[in-house]
C-alpha cells in the first residue's frame, strides 16, 4: 500500500473510537467532529514521516482534543498560537493517553456515539444518514448518492438530525450498566437498517450503496470486539455476512433481480459465508435465543445448500415459526408461508397468508407471493390480478420487471386446468 | 531451521481495508511468497478470521470465553512456517514481508516440534 492508502485505512478505522472519545470530552457532536478533522490533517502531515502509529485512535484523540482546546482559546483571545511542540513529539504522551483510555472507556464511548445516532425521535432515514456521516465518516455526497437525493437535501437532513441529537442532552450521559442491553439493542437495529439500506435497491444503485453494507459490517465487527460475549451481536454480524455473501449473484447482466433459488451459487462469497457460519455457531453455543441469531440461522441454511433443491425448507419453516413467536409480524408470517409452500404446498401457504391481506395490502411481496401461489394452483385470472397489484406497488423498476415476466408468461402460455 | 512467523497487526485497520486495498497487499505478499516457494522455504501459511470469531478455553476452570486469549493492541492475524538458514536470514525474510505489508510486527519463533499433519488438511 502507498503512504496515502495506509494512512487512509488507519484514519478510517480509528474514526469511530476517536470521534466517540472526543464527544465525551466536548459533549457536542460538531465540536468532536471538527476536533477529529483537525487531528486528521495533522496526521496526514506527521504520519508519512513517523510511520504507522501503534494506536492511531489514541493519537487522534490526544491531538484532536488539544487542537479543539487551542481553537477555543484562540477564539477567546486568551492565548497565542497553539504550542506546536506539544504535538510534534508525542510518543511518550501518546502512550500515557492510550493507557488512560482503557478498554471500558472505549467501549462506552463508542456505544454512546452509536446510540445518539438512533434516538427514537429520529426517523430511520435520519438515523442511517447520521451514523454514516458521523461514525463512519462517509462524505455527504456519498450518502446522498446512496439515497438518490441531492447533496443539499442530504446536508439538511443530517443537520436536522444533529440538532435533534444536541437537544436530547440525556443521550450524552455515560450509560449505566442497566441501560447497556437496551442501548445495544437499539444500536444493533440501527446497524441492520444501514445494512438493509445498502442491500436493497436496484442494480444501478448497487455500487453506490455497497459502502453502506461494508460500513454496517465494519461497525458490527467493532461492536462485537467491544462486547465479545453478546450472542445477538454475533448473530447480527453473521446475518449481515451471510446475506452480503450473495450480493454478486443478485442481479443478472441486464440488472434484473435473480431470485435466491436461481442464483449462481459459485458467485457467493465463501469467506463471508465461512465467517458468518463460524459466528453463528459461536452464538448458538451461548444458548440464548434472539432475532438476529434466528435470521442468521435461516440465511445459513441457504448458504449451506449447494443447490437450491437441497435447501432444508422444513428447518427454515421451523425457524420462521420461532421468529414469529419471538417477534410476531405479518412479514415474518409471509416468509414462513414461503417455506410452507415448499414443504406442504401452495394451498397451505395461501391459507396461511389469507388473514394478512388487509395488513399487507400495500406490500409488494405479499401480492407477488400470492400471485405465485395462485399460479401454482392453476388459478391464472386471480394470479394476474395479484401480479398487477404487485407491479403497482413495486419499489424499483427491477422489481416491476421481475413481476412483469410472470405476467408475460401467463399471457403467452395458457395454463392447463 | 524451521521458524514460525506470527503476524501481529492492528486488526481494525486491516478490517477497514477496501477489497482493492486488501487485494493489493495480498498481491505484493504473493511476490515474496513465490520467491520463498521457489527456494523451497515456504511451509504452510494461513490467515485467521477476525478475533471476533475467536473462542478461548481456559483449561483449569473449563471456562469458555468469547474472543482471543491475549488482548493486545496488535492482534495475531496470521502465521507462516518458513525454512530459514539463520535468525539473520529469518529477519531478512520478515523485512521483505514487512515491505509488502507494513505496520505491526512479526514474532519469529524457532520451531521445536513440527508435525505436518498428513492428510488431515
Amino acid at each position: 500500500m502507498t503512504d496515502g492508502a495506509w494512512i487512509d485505512a488507519a484514519l478510517r478505522s480509528a474514526r469511530p473510537q476517536a470521534v466517540a472519545a472526543l464527544m465525551r470530552y466536548f459533549r457536542d457532536l460538531d465540536t468532536a467532529e471538527e476536533a477529529y478533522q483537525d487531528a486528521c490533517l495533522r496526521a496526514l502531515k506527521a504520519w508519512p514521516r513517523t510511520g504507522p502509529r501503534r494506536d492511531p485512535a489514541a493519537w487522534l484523540i490526544f491531538v484532536g482534543r488539544n487542537a479543539a482546546i487551542d481553537a477555543t482559546r484562540k477564539r477567546a483571545r486568551q492565548q497565542p498560537l497553539p504550542d506546536e511542540d506539544l504535538i510534534s513529539d508525542l510518543d511518550d504522551v501518546e502512550t500515557a493517553v492510550a493507557e488512560a483510555i482503557d478498554h471500558a472507556d472505549y467501549r462506552d464511548d463508542v456505544l454512546r456515539l452509536l446510540f445518539v445516532c438512533c434516538l427514537p425521535e429520529l426517523p430511520a432515514t435520519q438515523q442511517i444518514a447520521l451514523a454514516l456521516r458521523v461514525v463512519s465518516g462517509l462524505s455527504v455526497a456519498q450518502i446522498a448518492r446512496a439515497f438518490l437525493v441531492s447533496e443539499s437535501a442530504m446536508e439538511q437532513r443530517i443537520t436536522r438530525a444533529k440538532r435533534r441529537v444536541a437537544a436530547a442532552e440525556a443521550s450524552f450521559e455515560a450509560p449505566v450498566a442497566a441501560d447497556r442491553p437496551d442501548r445495544l439493542a437499539a444500536v444493533a437495529a440501527m446497524l441492520y437498517l444501514v445494512f438493509n439500506e445498502g442491500y436493497s435497491g436496484a442494480a444501478a444503485q448497487a455500487s453506490a450503496r455497497a459502502p453502506l453494507c461494508d460500513e454496517a459490517v465494519r461497525l458490527a465487527r467493532l461492536l462485537l470486539r467491544l462486547f465479545p460475549a453478546e450472542p445477538e451481536i454475533m448473530g447480527l454480524l453473521a446475518l449481515m455476512l451471510l446475506q452480503g455473501s450473495r450480493s454478486a449473484a443478485r442481479f443478472d447482466a441486464d440488472g434484473a433481480i435473480v431470485l435466491l433459488e436461481r442464483q449462481d451459487r459459485t458467485c457467493w462469497n465463501r469467506d463471508m459465508i465461512n465467517e458468518g457460519l463460524a459466528l453463528l455457531d459461536k452464538a448458538m453455543h451461548r444458548r440464548v435465543r434472539g432475532n438476529y441469531q434466528i435470521q442468521a440461522a435461516i440465511a445459513a441454511l441457504h448458504a449451506r445448500a449447494a443447490t437450491a433443491e437441497e435447501t432444508d425448507w422444513s428447518q427454515i419453516e421451523l425457524l420462521y415459526a420461532a421468529l414469529e413467536e419471538l417477534q410476531p409480524s405479518p412479514i415474518v408470517t409471509l416468509n414462513r408461508a414461503v417455506a410452507i409452500s415448499r414443504t406442504r404446498g401452495a394451498e397451505a401457504a395461501l391459507a396461511m397468508i389469507a388473514p394478512l391481506s388487509e395488513r399487507l395490502a400495500s406490500y409488494f411481496y405479499f401480492h407477488g407471493l400470492r400471485g405465485n401461489l395462485l399460479l401454482q394452483l392453476g388459478r391464472p385470472d386471480e394470479a394476474r390480478d395479484a401480479f398487477g397489484r404487485a407491479i403497482a406497488l413495486a419499489g424499483t423498476p427491477a422489481e416491476a420487471a421481475h413481476i412483469r415476466e410472470h405476467l408475460d408468461r401467463l399471457q403467452t402460455t395458457p395454463l392447463k386446468n | 531451521m524451521l521458524y514460525a512467523f506470527l503476524c501481529y497487526k492492528n486488526e481494525s485497520a486491516v478490517m477497514s481495508w477496501t477489497k482493492d486495498e486488501d487485494d493489493a497487499v495480498m498481491a505484493k505478499l504473493d511476490v515474496v511468497h513465490q520467491k520463498l516457494a521457489v527456494e523451497g522455504r515456504m511451509g504452510p501459511s494461513l490467515r485467521l478470521m477476525p478475533t471476533t470469531a475467536a473462542t478461548t478455553l481456559i483449561k483449569e476452570k473449563d471456562l469458555v470465553l468469547d474472543g482471543p486469549y491475549a488482548e493486545t493492541k496488535e492482534a495475531l492475524l496470521g502465521l507462516y512456517i518458513l525454512d530459514c538458514d539463520s535468525l539473520e536470514h529469518a529477519l531478512e525474510v520478515a523485512r521483505d514481508l514487512g515491505v509488502a505489508n507494513p505496520g505491526g510486527a512479526y514474532e519469529i519463533r524457532p520451531i521445536r516440534l513440527y508435525l505436518p499433519g498428513g492428510d488431515v488438511a
